[in-house]
Order: structure tokens, then C-alpha cells, then sequence
């Protein structure tokens, strides 16, 4: 029997029970726009009321369902490191990436007004983050490709020069063990951990919710530093096999 | 009865499920594997959602109407995020792989045969 035979052998039954069980774990779910969901209903209503936060969403991120999002923190610096990690450790430091890429005069000046533009898009959406839609996620994730701009626009040099590995490197460590310190006011004021003990301000202003603006904060800064460092580990990939390319030739 | 938003979810789990399986290649691999993730998506946002209602910011908000659900989102928004962090782990494996052994298809790398 063929390698591709067993495959399909193996893989069509599981399908169909693993179909099956989707289905019948579907099946009695209350109708697609018609739930209640009663901790949903207590969050949406309470949620404004005890932490003076208007976006819900952010609440349940950075407050009530914060020790998820700490796990959340550590699997994305654990992935990041491991990336940067492999591919560092197993690049010959000899080689250097020679390729460039050269861009016109009318790029570069679009790119000085984009960068700063994306750069204050990221920032507002991060800081707004628990009064209107956004926060620290989206706000690091718009932040990440202002970085990757610069080398769109501009050049590989000129990217990493503006992005520099300690700054990266110690931004991924410092939000992530940011995010895991604030969790320890709550124990240092006798609370428990992550518990939201800071005073929480009046509703709809930056200065609001507790630790949910240092947690957002936090995230933000660890989320744009893991992007940033991704892009720069697979562009070195990407320039060092451009390099050997045309070597070879 | 509506089930379609549920039927699409469960067909992209599917579906990214057989390129598993079917995949030669680790970068297939990687992307099929995203797909199956996004699957999960459409079924928290699919719970999640509530006809007529309103995004879940109580600023600027119209009072009696009903919020959809805030905490599946919260759990979508940081899991997009998290996916490609992991995404990024898988295809620099990947990379190495091809660095090591010249392939990214599984089935050609005898040496990691146990």
C-alpha cells in the first residue's frame, strides 16, 4: 500500500468522527444571534461601574480575565525567543547581508511622513485602548509595522539602524516582565495577584481603570517588540539568502 | 435555525485539517495550521454575536440595547496576536530544517526518523 493510501486511510475515518463530534457539539447551541450569556450580560453592565473603563473588551483583556492574558504574554515571548533563538544561533556570523534595497527619492519622502503618521496611529490606539475600541495588542501590532516601513520605504540599513537589537530585545523582555510586576501590586497592597488595586480615575479619561492602562501599556510595548523582532530575524533570512544568491553566480 | 456561521467554522477546521495531513512541505504545513486557528475565531465571534446589538464600549453607547459578547472577543483579539508569534516559531523551524537537511518536506528528512 502506498505512504499516500495509509494517510487517506487514517485521515478519512478521523475526519468523519471528528466531523461528527463538531456537529453534535454544535447542535445544541442556542440559535446564531439569539444568546444570552449571563457573564457577558454582568460584564457589559458592571464593567464601567467598578473600573471606570468604557471599552468592555479591555476590561475583560487586562482586569478580569488578565491571568489569561499574562499566560498569553509569556507563550508570545516564549515563541519569539525561540525564533530569535534558531535562527540566530544557527547563522554564520561571517556572512554579512550585502544586498540592499534601493529606493527612489519620492519613496523615502513618503515614507517620512507615513512612518510618523502609523507611528501616532499606534499610539492613540494603544492609549485609548480601554475608553474606545483598541489597546495594547492593536496599538503594538500598527507600532511593529511603522518599523517595517523603514525598511519598505527606505533601506535594510536604515531599518535596523532606527529598530536597534538591544532596544528590541530588551522592550520583548521588559513589557513581557512588565505585565508579570504590575500583577504584583495587587499582592504587595495584600490583594491577590493581577487584583486591580490602583485608584481607578473618572470614567472616559486616559488617566483611568487601575492597572488596566499599566497593563495595556505593557502589552503594547512587548507586542510591537516581538513583531519588530520577528521582521527582523526573517529579513536577515530573506537578505542573507539574497546575498548568497549572487555570490553564487 | 441559522448554523451557517457555525458550518463555516467547522468547514475551515476541516479544511485546514486535511492540508495537515496532505501537506509535503512544512511551510504548507505552517499555513494550514493557521487556518485551522482561524476557524476557532469564526466560532467564538459566531457565539458571540447577539442580532441588533452593539459593539461592547459603554461610551457612547444607545441605553437598552443589547452588547455582544465581550469576552470572546477579548479572547480572539489576544489569540490573532499569539498565532503569529507562534506562526513565526513554526516557520523558522521550518527554515532550519531546509538549512539542515536541504528539504521542507517531511517525508524526505530519513535522518529524524525514530
Amino acid at each position: 500500500m502506498s505512504r499516500e493510501r495509509r494517510r487517506l486511510l487514517a485521515f478519512v475515518p478521523s475526519a468523519v468522527l471528528l466531523g461528527g463530534l463538531l456537529v453534535w457539539g454544535l447542535w445544541d447551541i442556542p440559535d446564531f444571534g439569539t444568546a444570552h450569556h449571563e457573564y457577558a450580560r454582568w460584564l457589559t453592565g458592571h464593567v464601567t461601574a467598578q473600573r471606570h473603563v468604557s471599552n468592555v473588551v479591555s476590561g475583560v483583556v487586562f482586569d478580569y480575565r488578565g491571568w489569561d492574558t499574562a499566560g498569553e504574554e509569556v507563550i508570545v515571548f516564549a515563541a519569539v525567543t525561540g525564533t530569535a533563538l534558531l535562527l540566530r544561533t544557527t547563522r554564520d556570523p561571517d556572512v554579512e547581508p550585502t544586498r540592499d534595497v534601493e529606493t527612489s527619492d519620492l519613496t523615502r519622502r513618503a515614507g517620512d511622513v507615513a512612518v510618523p503618521l502609523v507611528v501616532l496611529v499606534a499610539l492613540w490606539t494603544a492609549s485609548f485602548g480601554y475608553v474606545t475600541p483598541g489597546g495594547g495588542f492593536q496599538g503594538g501590532v500598527i507600532a511593529a509595522t511603522a518599523a517595517l516601513l523603514t525598511w519598505l520605504t527606505g533601506s535594510y540599513r536604515r531599518h535596523r539602524a532606527l529598530t536597534p537589537v538591544p532596544l528590541v530585545d530588551g522592550a520583548e523582555g521588559g513589557g513581557v516582565l512588565g505585565y508579570l510586576l504590575i500583577g504584583c501590586i495587587g499582592l504587595l497592597a495584600g490583594s491577590a495577584y493581577l487584583a486591580n488595586v490602583l485608584p481607578h480615575g473618572s470614567p472616559g479619561a486616559l488617566p483611568a481603570g487601575g492597572t488596566i492602562a499599566l497593563l495595556n501599556w505593557a502589552t503594547g510595548v512587548a507586542i510591537a517588540a516581538a513583531m519588530v523582532l520577528i521582521f527582523h530575524e526573517f529579513l536577515e533570512e530573506h537578505l542573507l539568502a539574497l546575498t548568497e544568491r549572487e555570490e553564487g553566480r | 435555525m441559522t448554523v451557517l456561521p457555525f458550518l463555516v467554522a467547522a468547514l475551515l477546521f476541516l479544511a485546514g485539517l486535511y492540508g495537515v495531513v496532505t501537506s509535503r512541505s512544512y511551510i504548507h504545513l505552517a499555513v494550514c495550521l493557521a487556518v485551522t486557528q482561524s476557524a476557532t475565531y469564526v466560532a467564538l465571534l459566531s457565539v458571540g454575536y447577539v442580532r441588533n446589538g452593539q459593539p461592547p464600549v459603554t461610551k457612547g453607547s444607545t441605553p437598552g440595547k443589547p452588547f455582544v459578547d465581550p469576552v470572546v472577543q477579548a479572547m480572539t483579539l489576544t489569540d490573532v496576536v499569539v498565532s503569529v508569534a507562534v506562526l513565526a516559531l513554526v516557520l523558522s523551524l521550518a527554515m532550519l530544517a531546509h538549512r539542515t537537511h536541504g528539504t521542507v518536506d517531511p517525508e524526505q528528512m530519513r535522518e529524524t526518523r525514530g
